[in-house]
Formats: structure tokens, C-alpha cells, sequence
């Protein structure tokens, strides 16, 4: 629903008061970025000084491969999560009880448990039972772990959400139940959950920071580790969270130009589907018939 | 088996403080949420942006780095506030910039031809918000709202790297006076379950209570 029905075309006195809005607002984001502004100058935090890490060829490349081992952790989990977060979406509503029952526990516990605690479990628990992995692989089991969880919800919600006469004529077609999903149902419910899918695999992406704790050298670590080396701590830190916006809004935005591209006519996604763009939303009930 | 039994107080403790700061922190989300979600839509333009710029801002950066940035950053400037107001401060901050996106959704989630009817019957647009739409928006918005706080209740050890003393640091304290991973790690998952898995029931209990039917 957009905005514009709840109120008419603004008339002159709205207009007005639209306007003294706009001034408003634009004089209280002015305020408090010159209160932050005095602020860091007062406490010479903007001197040059601070800054010329940025400009230090050897910290620049500690910190590109900080942010390749990001990607790479972010990448090898998030193919991981996604590939058993699809098998555990086709075993929770397969018809076997057993599998919907040992799909569901898996779920529902790794939802209900937090990343860090996981990752603290993997990085000392599993050492002392006998199992020493590199810490790249530590990391890529507790992200896989929890994704492939949440993953599944999304994957199931989406296959939940299609419309029921797409099951139904695969069943008067002949086709059996891994027929139906493998050809019919997941090819749609994926393609309609491509942006919660992509939202999530953002959130697993600003998890892999989490591996600072095991300690995996990715780019919050190394970012915490040029600050202390340089003497900026809030820099680095600035830095670093600029680096990570960068890589997950251009992720966000491919994700836009991709649904984008594949919406045909025909193929419209429903409006709560927008609800599913909140990447902590899992579980979020959207097979609610659109109306 | 025997660390856990023996130090029952010191997972009480821990958890006890993780629910305070959950409960601070999603207070402060849902503040946030509604103030950044009326900007979102409002008629002004600048409010608008500031709107997005916040939400997106936040939504992309790790709250590792957030919280980190708030500890040790800023009072290089002066601001130090102490490491539980610091936790409440950025998990709520944090949290407020989805629950402003799941009131924002629940919202455009209402069918147009409710607020295009209210309109034509003459309701003005804070008429129109008050007694059509947003009473409809809330119950779509109780299932991301309650996520949400699932989420955030799980988000909360994130405090533990900074030194608040929540359930992730108090089993990670025992686990380096009396190490033995595998007992602590579980009962301090066993004490996170105990809130998220009732929260996840009462939340599906709620929506079906107030479910629309369309």
C-alpha cells in the first residue's frame, strides 16, 4: 500500500507544514551531526594523525585479506547452509514422520540457542572430545549450523506460501512427493524467497565476526587488531563497519536487480512477502492468502 | 555434570541478567522502531531519508562491530556510559532498526483497498491510521515482533565479549575455573531455550488469537 492514499494531494496548508517538516528535520540531522562533528574534533579525534592508517599500504592489505577471509568463511558456510537448509525444508513436510519430526528438533533447536554460544561450544568444546579442525572450519560449522536452520524455515515458508493447486496438479499428474518438490514446488517457493534468502545470507555474513572470539582472522579481528596497533580504535572500528556496509548493500542491491529481472508477468510475488525482507523473521507465518 | 549443579546460582545470576537486558533493550527497539517507521513514511522528505538511512546504516554492520565501536570508540570523545547501559543502548538501537522495518511492512501488508475505503468514507489520514489500518498492521506485525525478540534474546550474549556478565560469559567464567565445555555449554543452552522456546509458543498463541481472516 503506498503511502500516498492515506492522505490526499497536500494543499496549500500542508504544503506548509510539509515544508516547516522538511526544515525541521533536515535542522535536527544538521544538529546532530555538528554536535558530533565538535565532539571528535574537541577530542582531537579527527586530527590527521587518526587517520593515515587508511592510507598505510601494509595495514590496507592486513585488512583486504581480514575482509577476503570474511568472504571466503561467508561463502563456504553460506553454500553449506543453503544446500542442507533445502534438504531439511523437502524432510519437514515429507510425508515420513520420522523425518518431519527429526527436521523439525533440528530447527527448533538451533533457533533457540545464540551464534556466539555455538561458536564458543565448537572453538573449546570440541578440541577436548578429540576433534581439532582449523579454526576457518570451526567457524564455518557453527554459522552452518544455525543457517541451515533458518535457512529451512525460509524454504519452507516458501513452499507453504504457493498456492495449493500447484501440488495438487502434480498430484493429478502422477508425479510422487520428491518429484513435486524437486520440479514443481521448490523451483517457485525459491525463486520467491530470493530476498529473505539474501537478507539472511547478510546476517550470515555479519555473523562470520563472531569467529573474532575463536580467534578466526577475519575483518572485525583484524580491524580490532589495527586500532590497538595504531592508536585508533574508533577509527579502525568506523572503518571496518564502512567496509562491512559496503559489501552487504551491494549485496542487498544485486539481490533487487536480480528479483527484479526474474519477475514476469504471471509471476508476481504476493505482498507479504515483503514482510519476509526482515532477515530475523523466520518462522513468520506468510502462507496467509494474499487478498 | 557436578560444575553445572554446583553453580546453578551462577547460571541464575547469568541469566537474569540477559532477560534485564532483554527486556531494556526491546523497550528501547520498540521506541525506535515506531519513531524511525513514522519517519519512513512520513511527508517529508529529509525525515524520509533519515528514516532510511538508519535503518540501512544499522541493518548492515555486524552489532559485534556496533557494540565494540560504542565500548571502546567513543569515549575517545567523552561518551562513556557504563558496559550494561552501553549493551541496552546498542541492542535496542540495533533491534529498533527491524522492528521498524516489520512495522513498516505490516503496514504496506494491509490491503490498499482498506485505507482507499476509509478514505472515501471521509476518515482523515490520522482517522484513516487510527481505526482502519493500524489495527489490521499490528497483527501482522505480532509474528516479525515476535521473532524479533527471540532474536534479541539470543543476540544479548553478544555482551558477553564486552564484559557483561549475561549467561554466555558467566558459562565461559566457569568454563576457565572448572573447565568442562560440553556440561557448561549445554546447560547454558538448556537456559536459553528455557525463554526462547515458551517465547516462540506464546508468540504463535497470540497471532492465532488475533488473527484477521481475509
Amino acid at each position: 500500500m503506498s503511502a500516498t492514499v492515506l492522505y490526499d494531494e497536500p494543499g496549500p496548508r500542508a504544503r506548509v507544514w510539509i515544508a516547516v517538516g522538511t526544515v525541521v528535520g533536515l535542522g535536527l540531522v544538521g544538529l546532530l551531526i555538528a554536535v558530533a562533528v565538535v565532539r571528535l574534533s574537541s577530542h582531537h579525534q579527527l586530527d590527521r594523525a587518526h587517520w593515515t592508517f587508511v592510507t598505510d599500504p601494509t595495514i590496507l592489505r592486513f585488512l583486504a585479506f581480514g575482509l577476503l577471509n570474511t568472504l571466503k568463511v561467508a561463502a563456504v558456510a553460506g553454500a553449506l547452509s543453503l544446500t542442507i537448509g533445502c534438504l531439511l525444508a523437502v524432510c519437514r513436510l515429507a510425508p515420513a514422520a520420522v523425518l518431519r519430526v527429526a527436521a523439525a528438533t533440528y530447527t527448533h533447536f538451533w533457533l533457540s540457542i545464540p551464534v556466539l554460544l555455538l561458536i564458543y561450544f565448537i572453538g573449546l568444546g570440541l578440541p577436548t572430545m578429540g576433534l581439532d579442525l582449523p579454526v576457518f572450519w570451526f567457524l564455518v560449522l557453527g554459522l552452518t549450523l544455525y543457517n541451515s536452520a533458518v535457512f529451512a524455515e525460509i524454504f519452507r515458508t516458501g513452499v507453504v506460501s504457493l498456492h495449493s493447486g500447484q501440488r495438487e496438479a502434480a498430484a493429478a499428474l502422477g508425479l510422487g512427493f520428491w518429484q513435486t518438490m524437486r520440479l514443481v514446488l521448490l523451483p517457485q517457493a525459491i525463486r520467491r524467497m530470493v530476498p529473505s534468502l539474501v537478507s539472511q545470507y547478510v546476517v550470515l555474513l555479519k555473523d562470520s565476526s563472531l569467529g573474532f572470539v575463536l580467534p578466526y582472522p577475519e575483518l572485525f579481528r583484524r580491524g580490532q587488531t589495527t586500532g590497538q596497533y595504531a592508536q585508533s580504535v574508533l577509527q579502525a572500528y568506523v572503518v571496518v563497519a564502512v567496509v562491512y556496509i559496503a559489501v552487504n548493500a551491494s549485496l542487498s542491491y544485486l539481490a533487487r536487480r536480480l528479483e527484479a529481472r526474474q519477475r514476469r508477468p504471471g509471476a508476481r510475488v504476493p505482498a507479504e512477502a515483503s514482510i519476509a525482507l526482515n532477515p530475523l523473521v523466520v518462522g513468520a507465518n506468510l502462507s496467509t492468502p494474499a487478498a | 555434570m557436578n560444575v553445572v549443579l554446583d553453580n546453578l546460582d551462577v547460571f541464575g545470576s547469568g541469566l537474569w541478567t540477559t532477560l534485564k537486558l532483554t527486556a531494556l533493550s526491546f523497550l528501547l527497539a520498540l521506541g525506535i522502531g515506531v519513531v524511525v517507521a513514522t519517519a519512513r513514511v512520513s511527508p517529508a522528505a529529509p525525515l524520509r531519508a533519515a528514516g532510511l538511512a538508519y535503518v540501512e546504516t544499522v541493518r548492515n554492520t555486524p552489532p559485534l562491530v556496533l557494540l565494540f565501536l560504542f565500548v571502546y570508540g567513543l569515549p575517545k570523545t567523552g561518551v562513556k556510559y557504563s558496559l550494561f547501559i552501553s549493551a541496552v543502548l546498542v541492542l535496542g538501537g540495533y533491534t529498533g532498526a527491524f522492528v521498524a522495518e516489520a512495522l513498516r511492512s505490516g503496514i504496506s501488508a494491509v490491503p490498499i483497498g482498506q485505507a482507499e475505503a476509509a478514505r472515501s468514507l471521509g476518515l482523515t489520514f490520522t482517522k484513516t491510521l487510527r481505526y482502519v489500518v493500524l489495527p489490521q498492521a499490528f497483527r501482522t506485525v505480532i509474528p516479525p515482533l515476535g521473532a524479533l525478540l527471540s532474536a534479541l534474546v539470543r543476540n544479548t550474549s553478544l555482551a558477553a565479549p564486552i564484559g557483561v556478565l549475561e549467561l554466555t560469559a558467566r558459562a565461559g567464567q566457569l568454563n576457565t575455573t572448572d573447565p568442562n565445555p560440553v556440561w557448561i555449554y549445554l546447560a547454558a543452552a538448556a537456559a536459553y531455550m528455557v525463554v526462547t522456546l515458551p517465547l516462540g509458543a506464546v508468540t504463535r498463541l497470540v497471532e492465532r488469537r488475533v488473527a484477521v481472516a481475509r
